[in-house]
């Protein structure tokens, strides 16, 4: 049981890290291209820029997430990034 | 707090984090990436591919008037797709002697293919009587949406495989403390080291490449990975055709009028896009409801000498001819796609720039393979038993000799079984890519019954052996043999002579190499004299 446990604890935060990488990049990167269109430029151009950027925060993300000491960090730089392109893609929407 | 902290075994430094990271990003697409990279490298010569792969098609030696070609093949594709609402061609130019051609099929029934396509003869205007073959075109495909699946799945798959590429390459830069150094360091006939050199010189000296093709192999799909934006800011038809006529010089077809008018004489358009972009550079021409009307006909320029693939054309009244508009230039933001897509594809090469494409293209394919080798070598070391090593190790293993040697013998394939297939085969050209895939699928089965060593050299053997005689095969089957090609200055056939030699000696070489290697690449002795070194200097693996 003890052994388990603690196999969950060093692998638990591995997989958070993989899912935030994985799935939260991506989320990050999808925000981001449609954060952009509150951009005061013409419409096609913005999407077009937020295409051409999406992969670039995508690669951050990922080494962000697996940059830092933890996967709670990571996750907290993924959402502290996330807030306020939301609140940018939510105002386009 | 705590418990998040000691989620890794021991306070790991970012160059640690970053090992890990490049080594599992590497690793875990690895294969195809390799595939992807591989027959990425030789569709910079599709054309001059398809050109061999169809020897029945003669050279030709200038390039023919093109506004001449294009009426031809205009009059030919008024009776070949009569009724289409749709058709496009590209014109000859210096590496394509046929004009290709696609039409939307005028009736679609249900399970009818929407598309119609052939190849034309520009001498002659008839539809090329050349065996059938996918040509170039099939590894060029491969590399982006690889074959037996549906197609957005293929390009779903190396889009994720591109994504895995760009990471490992910014974890592989951070991991590395010394780029300068290790760059000039080569540590010949040293087991690991050397494979460590080896994959440092490859990846930094084509950094700048590695970085360019990799990240604008994602913007050439940007549209299906990342569409969110586009779904936003869009809601009606009308505005997603202003973002289209950014990206590409497909005019959009209006309603037809239903009253019969024939086509102007699409020559005149031709001549006017020569005058304005040069004699041999129109691209294609893309004409909307031919004979109808409200035809429209649009004549791009062609890709040669300018770096950028935004859409530049002139749109002509399809049926008085008349100058509609010229169309040079986009926003910004398509602009910059425009030139990223374009140094992806470096169609804008000319020849020796094309040659810097393939070779620094090679390197990266031989970055990603050194990489793949290397965490085996690095791994075998350390395994308890190296004579019995854990499953893992073994499918890494026996994977990279069929995707790196095996696949070097598929590829050959193909082009054996172009020359082999008789031409009255029914769906000769899918049997050309089956032969591929089953010739690699032995490959795999050899690499998974024989010791990994065996298979390695046999493969390479294979490889060398198929590409050595593959110009002797195409002496003995077609009229196209090395002396004759070299006395009409053909330089596509003797090109694709003198490569098949150079790579079945680079084939060759590696076969000598690793016949000569001891297991696990050194003595023993020496490796563990050395052991502690490496992990003290905490190497990317």
């Amino acid at each position: 049981m003890n052994t388990l446990i603690h196999r969950a604890r060093s692998t638990g935060p591995l997989i958070s890290r993989i899912v935030a990488a994985l799935f939260g990049g991506y989320a990050l990167a999808a925000l981001g291209s449609v954060a952009v269109l509150a951009l005061p430029t013409s419409k096609p151009q913005a999407v077009l820029i937020g295409m051409l950027a999406s992969f670039a925060i995508y690669a951050g993300a990922v080494i962000w997430v697996f940059a830092v000491r933890s996967a709670l960090k990571a996750w907290a730089g993924l959402i502290i990034v996330g807030a306020p392109l939301s609140l940018a893609a939510w105002s386009v929407a | 707090m705590t418990a998040a902290d000691d989620d890794l075994p021991a306070p790991r430094g970012i160059r640690q984090s970053m090992a890990s990271l490049h080594t599992w990003a590497g690793l875990l697409l690895g294969w195809i990436l390799y595939a992807m990279f591989l027959t990425g490298t030789v569709s910079y010569f599709k054309d001059e591919l398809s050109q061999w792969m169809r020897p029945e098609l003669r050279r030709l030696a200038q390039i023919p008037d093109q506004a001449v070609v294009a009426q031809r093949i205009a009059d030919e594709l008024g009776k070949v797709a009569a009724g289409t609402s749709r058709w496009s061609m590209r014109l000859p130019d210096a590496r394509n002697n046929s004009v290709a051609a696609f039409w939307l099929t005028p009736t679609r029934d249900a399970g009818q293919r929407a598309f119609g396509d052939a190849y034309f003869d520009p001498a002659t205007g008839r539809k090329v009587a050349s065996r059938d073959t996918l040509g170039g075109d099939f590894f060029y495909r491969f590399h982006f949406q690889f074959h037996y699946m549906p197609v957005v799945w293929g390009r779903w798959l190396a889009g994720a495989a591109a994504m895995f590429m760009l990471v490992a390459i910014v974890s592989g830069v951070i991991t590395h403390k010394k780029i300068f150094v290790d760059f000039f360091t080569f540590r010949w006939r040293k087991g690991q080291r050397s494979w460590l050199d080896a994959h440092n010189a490859l990846s930094v000296f084509g950094l700048p490449f590695h970085f360019m093709i990799t990240y604008t192999g994602l913007v050439t799909l940007m549209a299906l990975y990342m569409p969110w934006g586009e779904r936003v800011a869009f809601k009606t038809p009308a505005e997603r055709q202003q973002l289209a006529a950014e990206l590409s010089g497909f005019i959009q077809p209006g309603r037809p009028s239903g009253q019969k008018v024939p086509l102007a004489s699409v020559a005149d358009m031709v001549r006017q896009a020569q005058e304005r972009w040069g004699q041999d550079n129109v691209g294609r021409v893309n004409a909307v409801h031919p004979g109808d009307a409200a035809a429209r006909v649009a004549v791009t320029r062609g890709e040669v000498g300018r770096v950028s693939l935004s859409p530049q054309y002139m749109e002509f009244d399809g049926t008085t001819g008349k100058l509609l508009t010229v169309r040079e230039s986009v926003g910004a933001a398509a602009e910059t796609r425009g030139v990223l897509y374009a140094l992806h594809l470096g169609r804008f090469s000319d020849l020796e720039t094309r040659w810097l494409y393939f070779l620094v293209s090679f390197m990266g394919t031989a970055m990603v393979g050194t990489g793949l080798v290397m965490w085996t070598v690095k791994r075998r070391q350390k395994l308890p038993d190296p004579d019995h090593p854990h499953f893992g190790f073994r499918l890494v293993e026996r994977l990279n000799i069929a995707s790196i040697a095996g696949l070097s013998v598929a590829m050959t394939a193909f082009l054996w079984a172009n020359r082999l297939l008789p031409h009255a085969l029914e769906n000769r050209a899918d049997w050309e890519i089956h032969a591929f895939f089953i010739v690699w699928l032995l490959t795999l089965l050899h690499a998974l019954l024989r010791p990994a060593k065996s298979a390695w050299i046999e493969q390479l053997w294979a490889a060398s052996a198929l590409l050595f005689l593959l110009p002797v095969l195409n002496t003995l089957t077609t009229q196209r043999p090395f002396w004759h090609s070299l006395s009409e200055a053909d330089w596509v056939f003797v090109g694709m002579d003198i490569m098949c030699w150079a790579l079945a000696l680079l084939h060759a070489v590696l076969a000598i190499r690793t016949a000569r290697q001891r297991a696990g690449g050194r003595s023993r002795r020496d490796i563990d004299r050395r052991a502690p070194n490496i992990i003290a200097s905490g190497e990317v693996g």
